[in-house]
């Protein structure tokens, strides 16, 4: 995967400019275009405070590989104009390999970009605009783009018919035409050719997650709108409808969760979605779940906290509240994809476990997956539809009856001879409120041996590479972690990458045995606090000599920063 | 679900369970009980095909007491988990259970909006102007003077008016009920599952505990002077100028109850990634 000056493997581009300006727009055709091209690819936004315009950059990264990770910098920043660009200096790191692309109407690069050392170049961009009827300067920028890194006139074309209504095709046409030619006259960044693949979705880790959700059999959402959870709502409601399920939107989280508390109560697999702040008003009605033992689950799209936060950027810091948020003994499961795709498969399996298991389980997705856009090799969901423990009609129905593997027979509303009270009360095995010591602690145990016997198989981590040095991760780290392992291997350096996706129940045996004949591990993390660290050394006692990574949101984690503290590690081992 | 063909009406004692209440002796919730069972019974219910869903408080504690499905929840959430119930069981006959505390106080918000979702929910709320289960604290109803440990002297405060808030939030059915008069209080709980969407039933239902004054209740509360009115300006003056203790329907409105979008056939979940599918328009 090195990158030589004729041809490369993976290019990052950014396209900035203020509201308007349609550097969304061009961004998702070029993500398109490099889609049906074969390459793989990823588009992260980020944008200023404002509710509506105000400036933008779209971020993308495309690669003959398969990754939804950042690159450590990014190789061709162009602006379609500079205003309060500068803003976005931290996400847009740049180096002496690096071009900058500007239009000389726009006025100078921005100080805080030119020092960097990058190349600077110029495109007229809105010259050329101006030159072809209803031309737009975006257009002439996607042109350039697509021409840089070697995108095949034919796949750009694609994507514009494939998108753009037929007012404005024949002119982003005519300007991505004339784009693409400008860009012989700049430094290339051209890829390598790639293969047209079948079964490749174009998609959001939102997106995913609500697809994954409706797979596995939820019929019933109720939530509650937060960024960056919103665009999973915005899926939902016709998708479900489609599929013969109910959403409603709740006037708070407090109702969102007891919402689908009650539907699953009555028989209907469910599911909300959420950020910190939503999780943090859940949190007493989840333990309601895991008294009651209802089945929810509930999707976490991490943003930057506490409090209000950065509502737009991606952190790694609910690990605490999702693990030890609820009062009482409150067995419940967490989840974490591992991946952008794993957004879809980690959403499937939480619904699963939470209705074979009746136990609340929450799935910690973030900001970066949940809105990075990004061309992933479909996911392939298990085909089974977890049949919950039903109850038939008896005149000796326990709900809560004392079994072996903890979970007893749940009846639904309707069913004749069954009926019950689902309390978050202590109970008896009938169900009926108890404040005796036994009740307590056979229903306590009853709760914890759910947990404790199940037995997520291989699906607990994914586990790559071999090594006495291994990373762990858990969610969007690990994308950039598998790239800093793939470079210390070329190098000849061998490492092993855990990246947990059961995160509760714990999975200490396994997680001794993927680590196996490791001497030193690297925990990387996205949270100030090392929440997954001292996870790891509490609920896995983790036994060998550890090193901490971590650093909070909001920008991602880069594969140099992650090669680099293996490299500390090596030499210090050394 | 399971619908009987034809079963025999039941009675209101098999509407109810052999579970002990922990209510106090004289408690209204006991007559609040047997309104309950008595109107399921005078509807031809069976008890699996009704669902009691409550909070937390003395009033919330009716779920296990009677032979129904049941739902014993957090404290003021009760009005959303049924809403989450009934929009995915619309077959079941759903009654939200609360009190002055649990459906004012903490549940304060979820009254709003349940009375303008307008689901299909009969909401009764045992109303007995004080916390009867943390032992005589002033609630949202409590009269400003009530002198109590955690206030003393009263709060100062002036009640809340549950009947007016519900008509502003665009309730369709408020009623006023008296413990008292079980009869009386099944029969308009009738009147509440029968109505379609949402409706509010509020129950004097006296603390004899810590509110014995409110064994008066009885000689204040009587029949209203005028039937139930469909004009909302009438019903708000109405609601407003009473004194608290009219008994009856008090507004019904014709408002439609709240439509779920239902897909006529249903499609494969597998057909929804063919929007994520790199195909090409026409393709």
């Amino acid at each position: 995967m090195h990158d030589t000056a004729a041809s490369r493997d993976s290019v990052s581009l950014a396209l900035a400019g203020s509201g308007g300006a349609g550097v969304m727009t061009a961004g998702n055709l070029l993500l398109e275009a490099a889609a049906l091209a074969g390459y793989c690819a990823i588009m992260t936004r980020t944008s200023g405070p404002q509710i509506r315009g105000g400036e933008a950059a779209a971020m993308l990264r495309i690669a003959t590989f398969p990754t939804d990770g950042q690159d450590d910098r990014v190789d061709v920043l162009a602006a379609i104009d500079w205003q309060n660009v500068q803003r976005f200096a931290a996400e847009l790191p740049l180096a002496a390999g690096s071009v900058i692309l500007g239009d000389p109407e726009q006025g100078q690069v921005p100080e805080v970009f030119a020092r960097s050392g990058a190349q600077q170049a110029q495109v007229p961009l809105r010259k050329l605009a101006k030159g072809i009827a209803d031309g737009w300067p975006n257009m002439v920028a996607l042109g350039v783009l697509a021409g840089l890194v070697g995108l095949p006139a034919e796949a750009l074309e694609r994507a514009l018919r494939r998108s753009m209504k037929k007012k404005g095709l024949e002119a982003g046409l005519a300007a991505a035409k004339l784009g693409m030619a400008q860009a012989a006259g700049l430094p290339s960044y051209a890829l390598r050719p790639a293969q047209p693949r079948a079964g490749q979705w174009l998609v959001t880790g939102n997106e995913a997650a609500g697809y994954g959700a409706l797979h596995a059999g939820v019929r019933f959402v109720a939530a509650y709108p937060i960024t960056p959870a919103t665009e999973l709502l915005e899926w939902l409601p016709p998708a479900i409808v489609k599929v013969g399920g109910a959403m409603v939107q709740a006037e708070d989280e407090l109702a969102s969760i007891n919402m689908i508390l009650g539907a699953s109560y009555g028989g209907v697999p469910s599911l909300t979605a959420t950020s910190g702040p939503g999780l943090a008003l859940m949190t007493e009605s989840i333990g309601l779940g895991v008294a009651a033992e209802i089945p929810i689950v509930v999707v976490d799209v991490m943003r930057t906290g506490p409090s209000t936060g950065i509502a737009t950027k991606a952190e790694q810091a609910d690990l605490n509240i999702a693990l030890y948020g609820m009062h009482g003994d409150a067995p419940h499961v967490v989840l974490a994809p591992n991946s952008l795709a794993d957004c879809a498969n980690a959403t499937a399996w939480a619904v699963q476990i939470a209705e074979s298991l009746q136990v609340p389980a929450i799935v910690l997705s973030d900001q970066y997956f949940g809105q990075a856009r990004g061309v992933v090799e479909a996911p392939v969901l298990p085909q089974t539809i977890f049949p919950r423990n039903r109850a038939t009609g008896s005149d000796t129905y326990k709900r809560y009856a004392i079994t072996e593997s903890g979970v007893s027979p749940m009846a639904i509303p309707g069913t004749r001879g069954t009926t019950y009270t689902a309390d978050g009360l202590e109970h008896n095995e009938r169900g009926l409120p108890s404040s005796q010591a036994a009740d307590h602690l056979a229903q306590v145990e009853k709760r914890a041996r759910k947990l404790a016997q199940f037995d997520p198989g291989e699906d607990w981590a994914t586990v790559e590479g071999e090594g006495d040095t291994a990373i762990l991760t858990f969610g969007s780290c690990t994308g950039p972690a598998r790239e800093a392992l793939a470079r210390a291997r070329a190098d000849g350096a061998q490492a092993r990458l855990v990246s947990v996706r059961l995160l509760s129940p714990a999975q200490p045996e396994r997680l001794k045995r993927a680590l196996q004949g490791v001497k030193r591990v690297l925990v990387v993390e996205q949270n100030h606090g090392g929440q997954f660290l001292r996870y790891l050394r509490a609920d896995c006692e983790l036994q060998c000599e550890t090193h901490s990574l971590r650093r909070p949101g909001p920008l991602p984690f880069r594969p140099a920063e992650i090669l680099a503290a293996l490299g500390r590690l090596r030499r210090r081992a050394a | 679900m399971n619908a009987p063909l034809q079963a025999a009406p039941l009675t209101a004692k098999e509407f109810k369970s052999d579970y002990k209440p922990v209510w106090c002796p004289g408690c209204g919730d006991y007559s609040v009980l047997a309104a309950v069972t008595k109107a399921l019974a005078n509807l031809a219910l069976r008890p699996e095909n009704v669902a009691v869903v409550s909070g937390i408080g003395c009033s919330s504690r009716i779920p296990a007491y009677t032979s129904c499905y049941g739902f014993h929840g957090v404290h003021g959430r009760s009005l959303p988990a049924a809403t989450g119930l009934k929009v995915a069981r619309p077959d079941l006959t759903v009654l939200v259970a609360s009190g002055d505390g649990d459906g004012y106080s903490i549940g304060g918000n979820h009254f709003l909006h349940a009375c303008r979702r307008n689901i299909d929910l009969t909401y009764i709320v045992m109303d007995n102007h004080v916390y009867g289960m943390t032992k005589g604290q002033p609630s949202p109803t409590t009269e400003p003077d009530w002198s109590s440990k955690l206030a003393p002297g009263g709060t100062g405060l002036r009640e809340f008016h549950p009947l007016v808030i519900a008509l502003a939030s665009g309730a369709n059915f408020i009623a006023r009920a008296f413990s008292g008069d079980p009869n009386g209080t099944a029969a308009l709980i009738e009147q509440a599952v029968r109505h379609p969407g949402f409706s509010f039933v509020e129950v004097l239902s006296p603390c004899v505990t810590f509110r014995p004054e409110q064994r008066a209740w009885k000689e204040r509360a009587r029949p209203a002077p005028v039937g139930p009115t469909d004009d909302p300006a009438r019903a708000a003056r109405r609601l407003m100028t009473d004194d608290g203790f009219n008994i009856g329907v008090l507004y019904q409105g014709k408002r439609a109850p709240y439509g779920v979008p239902v897909a006529a056939k249903h499609a494969a979940p597998e057909s929804l990634a063919a929007g994520f599918a790199l195909k090409e328009v026409g393709a």
